[in-house]
């Protein structure tokens, strides 16, 4: 319960300061305009805030349901490559199809997820060993990364490379209320029915075999947990792009929370999520650089580092 | 009387179409060969993979039986002590589907490591978890691939006697896989011989002094102890 209260004061808290930091500029825009300080709030500050928390959380859960489902802890959105894929289909729809509304970036969005995602499971199978996994990942990054270079440079448009730029390294900067509810709708339904699969991912700790036993279809959770994944990421790719190392870093921390339990960290994972997305926004418009960094950078550095001593950690336990 | 019915469950591949009834009470031991398809008889039962043919449980399919009823019907160990997150011992066991799991840490003597982390045990103590979890529903039918498997010498006593007292006083159906013929034959109340996917030979205790064990083990009881055919 206590752990609970800490993840949602947190979630708050960082939302908040969110919405109010940098101060000073909101501050003398209400002092001196009140109006237009509150249009500031409405309309650039809570779509931001929206987007960056429910981008966040859906990472955050859909890493957890990814590595309850392939019982690993690497397995996350960005090494699998579905945000790559998710990315692919957007560009691929926006650039070569010419379809520019939000609804058609969100279904060719969550197409690209949804074949990166059976790619993968073709390519690594479903009960793939770390390295299978991360090298199916990889192959399947490289080439929708080459893929959506080629999409650009096929493209009609010769701003196409310039135009995406900022999106493809992940951007929550200048999007409308009515952007952020196309991903933040997806994706609280999204973690809501992942939430429902709690148990059975939990079951998933002893085995397929077990599983099935105690009554659950673990086919049929397979299926859900991807199509579920595909939704919620690529609805959240299609308005902010890609962005990496939540979906592998909140569920870690929220392992702990959940005494190892995979399944029951969803809902954390979410919560924890949301606060790192917000707190990485945070960081790039306090930093003082002179202009803004796009967030899939920050997130990388930061997350790198850990993904790193992840790697390190567990080539030590392995070898012991 | 209660009862597990088994009509034509079979494995394509592994396990001919069988047909099975085995009485509450009972403690059934499945031997066989390697590749035998004891594991995939019990696998059958418990309904994992693609199953044909149907089970009833005092007249209750199990397979349709959602995962808050399966476990009180029935339960499946198997031979792989591999557990895929590092919970503790309780919490593994509770995974079990029974939130007081008390009487199976006493049974089993697991109060010392309840609250370890499971991959912190040695393998002993880690399959004695792991049996715990499939027993704490107490289920009608339990079915335990190799459950003395990785035991020492004392708890692969202890554990056969436990089944027994489930059996006998709890009325459950317990059916395990067992290679060690001389466990089977101090404990067992039925043994079932398995080759090649098919049942060969049903019986009593008896079964182990009949010419079936040589023909499918290649083994006879000789000077007290099982050694290879002559």
């Amino acid at each position: 319960m206590k752990t609970w209260l800490a993840l949602v004061a947190l979630l708050t808290v960082s939302a908040l300061l969110s919405l109010v930091l940098p101060w000073q500029t909101l501050g003398d825009l209400l002092a001196r305009d009140r109006q237009l300080g509150w249009a500031v709030l409405v309309e650039l500050r809570l779509p931001r805030m929206l987007l960056a928390l429910t981008y966040g959380a859906m990472l955050g859960s859909a890493g957890a349901a990814v590595q309850a489902l392939f019982a690993n802890p690497l397995a996350s959105p960005d090494l699998t490559g579905t945000t790559s894929g998710a990315a692919l289909g957007a560009v691929v729809t926006a650039y070569l199809l010419g379809f520019s509304a939000p609804i058609a970036l969100s279904l060719g969005s969550v197409i690209g997820a949804l074949c990166a995602l059976l790619l993968l499971l073709a390519l690594a199978g479903p009960r793939a060993e770390t390295a299978t996994l991360l090298l199916a990942g990889l192959a399947i990054s490289a080439l929708a990364g080459a893929l959506t270079t080629l999409a650009l440079a096929l493209a009609p448009s010769p701003f196409a490379f310039y135009d995406a730029y900022d999106w493809l390294l992940g951007s929550l900067v200048d999007r409308s209320l009515e952007q952020a509810a196309f991903a933040a709708i997806p994706a609280a339904v999204v973690i809501l029915l992942l939430w429902r699969l709690r148990g059975a991912l939990d079951s998933l700790t002893l085995g397929e075999e077990v599983a099935q036993s105690l009554g659950h279809n673990v086919a049929r959770l397979r299926i859900w947990v991807v199509v579920l994944t595909a939704i919620g990421v690529g609805a959240c790719v299609a308005i902010a792009g890609a962005i990496g190392f939540i979906g592998l870093v909140a569920p870690i921390f929220a392992r702990r929370l959940t005494g190892g339990h995979p399944g029951r960290a969803i809902v954390p994972a979410a919560l924890i999520g949301g606060a790192l997305l917000l707190a990485a926004d945070l960081l790039v418009r306090l930093a003082p650089l002179g202009r803004t960094l796009p967030i899939g950078v920050v997130t990388a550095l930061l997350g790198a580092p850990f993904f790193l001593w992840l790697v390190v950690h567990m080539r030590w336990r392995l070898s012991r | 009387m209660n009862r597990l019915v088994a009509k034509n469950i079979g494995i394509q591949g592994r396990l001919e179409p069988t047909s099975l009834e085995v009485e509450a009470g009972t403690l059934t031991c499945l031997i066989g060969p390697n590749g035998s398809g004891k594991t995939s008889l019990l696998h059958a039962i418990a309904g994992i993979g693609t199953g044909n043919g149907e089970v009833r449980i005092d007249g209750v399919d199990p397979w349709a039986a959602p995962p808050s009823a399966r476990p009180r019907l029935i339960t499946y160990l198997p031979a792989s002590r591999d557990v895929k997150w590092p919970l503790t011992a309780s919490d593994l066991i509770r995974l079990g589907g029974e939130a007081d799991i008390g009487p199976v840490v006493t049974d089993l003597e697991l109060e010392a490591f309840a609250d370890r982390r499971i991959d912190q045990l040695s393998t002993g103590e880690r399959t004695r978890v792991l049996i715990a979890r499939a027993l704490v529903p107490r289920p009608r039918v339990a079915l335990l691939d190799e459950p003395v498997a990785n035991l020492d010498p004392l708890w692969q006593l202890k554990l056969m006697r436990h089944l027994r007292v489930l059996a006998s006083q709890g009325g459950q159906a317990v059916i395990i896989a067992a290679h060690d013929l001389d466990l089977a034959g101090r404990f067992a109340d039925r043994l079932i011989v398995m080759s090649r996917g098919r049942i060969v030979a049903d019986g009593g205790r008896d079964l182990l002094e009949s010419n079936v064990i040589g023909e499918v083990f290649g083994v006879e009881h000789r000077d007290g102890a099982w050694q290879p055919l002559a």
